[in-house]
């Protein structure tokens, strides 16, 4: 049995907790602790979470909702795009099921629309 | 270039998972554009009238299930190899059914709660606030748990079928997810029943992680996904054993958490006790049914050569499960986490007969788990459905001590939990008699008889536990402020006659049933 093959995936394993560590480490002992508005805000990058979490520090829920219907047409796109590379030899049938697919997505999206998650305020 | 061929799909045996799963995707239509009002009437109809078609397809497809050639069990491998209807699988599906049937019967209660369902107005609004007071005191209800309950049965119909490893994964989620979302969802006690939906999600992720990973190893060493390609692959010794060992070992973690096995139960009482109770009787009978096949499944097929490899690991964790099941049910003092053990202790019992593998004349260990699960899973929803109405007016009375007396104050109810109690405990003339009688010889003939007598001294412990609540209940005194027990509507009482009936009958006449199971034969691959 021939297990010397997993050795560069075990030193990459090594390599990679060892860098989480030093990157840690590093910056922990020479970066400055200087806490500002900025750093403590959720993403540290400028930009205003918006709109103003309520009392501070919980998300709003439409965040999730908004993720969640990308995550579906992502998702949807993505299974379109070899349909559409294959469509000629897939015929009828491919057609008939990318159809019941999308109706799929379609019945969830009417949810989330007729239920208001599409109104941001 | 190559051209792509068109996969065949054989629409009609699959019938029954595509009525299951398309009258889900036609339910959350449904609550798209169905007014508020009227919205629970319509949806609990026509969930039922899917699962009815479903079942009725579910016995059209067992009729007409063909004998393999060269091989012992009937059936076919449909939607290119993704999927086997053979005989267990059909025999799964019916009995999922049934089973989904009364539980939806028990979701679509309402007036035990005084109008409106067991599940939270608004799941949305905080425990506690005033958005939470208005919707219930508009009488908002989710009637969203219709198509929920429906994905989760097509999850659960597909899971034991599956007859590749990546398909099964698929199945595993479409039965889980909906699952911890249901849990999420009570009217009382919410908090509780968040946090359940909480654990469970975590713990649920940790294990589908395990399974995946075990998938990939398992992969790794057959180079396919196919259960048939994995026997082969181990029938001709290919490969390196210690990726099979681990694969094998990360599945086994996967499965035997959703069967809640020791050391993998952690999750069972907390969820149990926190979710609402129809969605706990619902987990405890279909769930353990649709989990177990799929652990038969796979081990019986792909891994069966090597079965002198998994069932020493086999070995222990029924034993461990039946001990911590038995034993820990001792101290319990909420009747949900009592019976949340009991479960446990319950797929201990079931392991037993799994672990004998045994496949000659006579009822196979297969055959034998799949009795055990039907006959168990009737009791199981009946002994929840008897939880859901024994109430004080914050909600359901679960404290054991609640129980004291209540022979004395209504015989009836406190009657037919006591005989559900009985059948827990293995008493002849019950269906838990016949069960493990049918489980045990199995387990004896497959050379497990250690594990036999050991099951045997379980369930003598067991049966402390349960007599111990009937004692509570006739020969105690009522307590003082006793809860009330409400009258149920006619859905939850024909689910309780339903599994009345049922238990008795498998303990007086478990033939038709049990030739049920013989004719379902053995996997196909």
């Amino acid at each position: 049995m021939d297990l010397d093959l997993y050795v560069p995936i075990l030193a990459i394993g090594v390599l990679g907790a060892a860098f989480a560590f030093f990157s840690l480490a590093a910056s922990w002992l020479s970066g400055p602790r200087r806490y500002n508005r900025a750093r403590l805000d959720s993403y540290e990058c400028g930009i205003e979470p918006t709109p103003q979490p309520i009392g501070g520090g919980r998300f709003q829920v439409k965040y999730f909702i908004t993720a969640m219907l990308f995550i579906v047409f992502d998702i949807e796109i993505i299974f379109l795009y070899p349909f559409a590379v294959a469509f000629d030899s897939l015929g009828w049938f491919g057609l008939i099921e990318m159809g019941l697919f999308i109706l799929t997505l379609v019945a969830a999206f009417a949810y989330v629309w007729r239920r208001g998650g599409l109104e941001w305020d | 270039m190559n051209e792509f061929i068109a996969p065949t799909v054989e629409y009609a045996e699959l019938s029954p998972l595509l009525i299951v799963l398309g009258a889900a995707v036609v339910g959350v239509t449904l609550e798209a554009f169905l007014p508020r009002r009227g919205r629970h009437r319509i949806q609990v109809v026509f969930t039922l009238v899917a699962l009815v078609a479903a079942l009725l397809a579910t016995g059209w497809v067992a009729a007409g299930l063909d004998e393999v050639e060269g091989a012992s069990g009937r059936g076919l491998i449909a939607a290119e190899g993704a999927i086997a209807v053979d005989g267990p699988s059909v025999f799964m599906w019916g009995v999922l059914l049934v089973f989904s049937i009364i539980s939806v019967m028990l979701f679509a209660e309402r007036r035990i709660e005084g109008g409106v369902s067991a599940f939270a107005g608004q799941a949305a609004a905080l425990p506690g606030t005033e958005a939470e007071r208005e919707a219930s005191r508009q009488g908002i209800e989710h009637t969203e748990v219709f198509p929920l309950v429906l994905f989760a049965i097509g999850g659960m119909l597909l899971f034991p079928a599956s007859n590749d490893l990546l398909t099964m994964f698929i199945a595993l989620e479409v039965l889980s997810l909906p699952l911890y979302l249901l849990c999420g969802l009570a009217r009382r006690r919410r908090l509780i029943s968040q946090e359940a939906a909480m654990k469970y999600f975590l713990l649920g992720a940790f294990s589908s992680a395990f399974f995946v990973y075990g998938i990939a190893l398992v992969y790794g060493y057959a180079g396919s996904f196919t259960l048939a390609d994995i026997h082969a692959a181990v029938d001709n010794n290919t490969g390196s054993t210690n990726l099979l060992l681990a694969g094998m070992g990360l599945i086994a973690v996967g499965l035997l958490f959703k069967v809640s096995a020791a050391p993998f139960h952690a999750w069972t009482p907390d969820v149990y006790q926190g979710a609402p109770t129809p969605v706990t009787g619902f987990m405890a009978a279909c769930t353990k049914l649709a989990a177990f096949g799929a652990l038969l499944r796979v081990f019986y097929v792909a891994f069966g050569g090597a079965q002198w490899d998994w069932r020493p690991m086999i070995w222990v964790v029924a034993a461990l499960t039946m001990a911590i099941g038995a034993v820990v049910a001792l101290t319990q003092s909420d009747i949900k986490r009592m019976l949340a053990y009991s479960s446990i202790a319950h797929a201990g019992f079931l392991l037993v007969g799994f672990a004998g593998a045994y496949g000659g004349d006579g009822i196979t260990s297969l055959q034998s788990v799949l009795f055990y699960l039907a006959a168990y899973g009737f009791s199981t929803i009946g002994a929840f459905a008897v939880v859901m109405l024994v109430r004080d007016p914050g909600g359901e009375a679960t404290h054991l001590s609640r129980w004291a007396g209540l022979g004395k104050t209504s015989p009836l109810v406190a009657g037919v939990f006591a005989f559900f109690m009985l059948a827990f405990a293995g008493i002849p003339l019950t269906s838990g008699f016949t069960s493990k009688w049918t489980v045990f010889s199995a387990a004896w003939a497959g050379g497990a008889w250690p594990l036999v007598l050991l099951a045997v001294g379980m369930s003598a412990v067991a049966a402390y536990f349960y007599v111990r609540v009937i004692v509570l209940m006739f020969f105690s005194d009522p307590v003082v402020d006793g809860p009330t027990v409400s009258v149920p509507s006619l859905f939850t009482s024909s689910a309780l006659v339903v599994a009345v009936v049922a238990t008795v009958v498998l303990g007086i006449l478990p033939g038709p049933v049990l030739d049920l199971a013989q004719q379902a034969g053995a996997f196909v691959r």
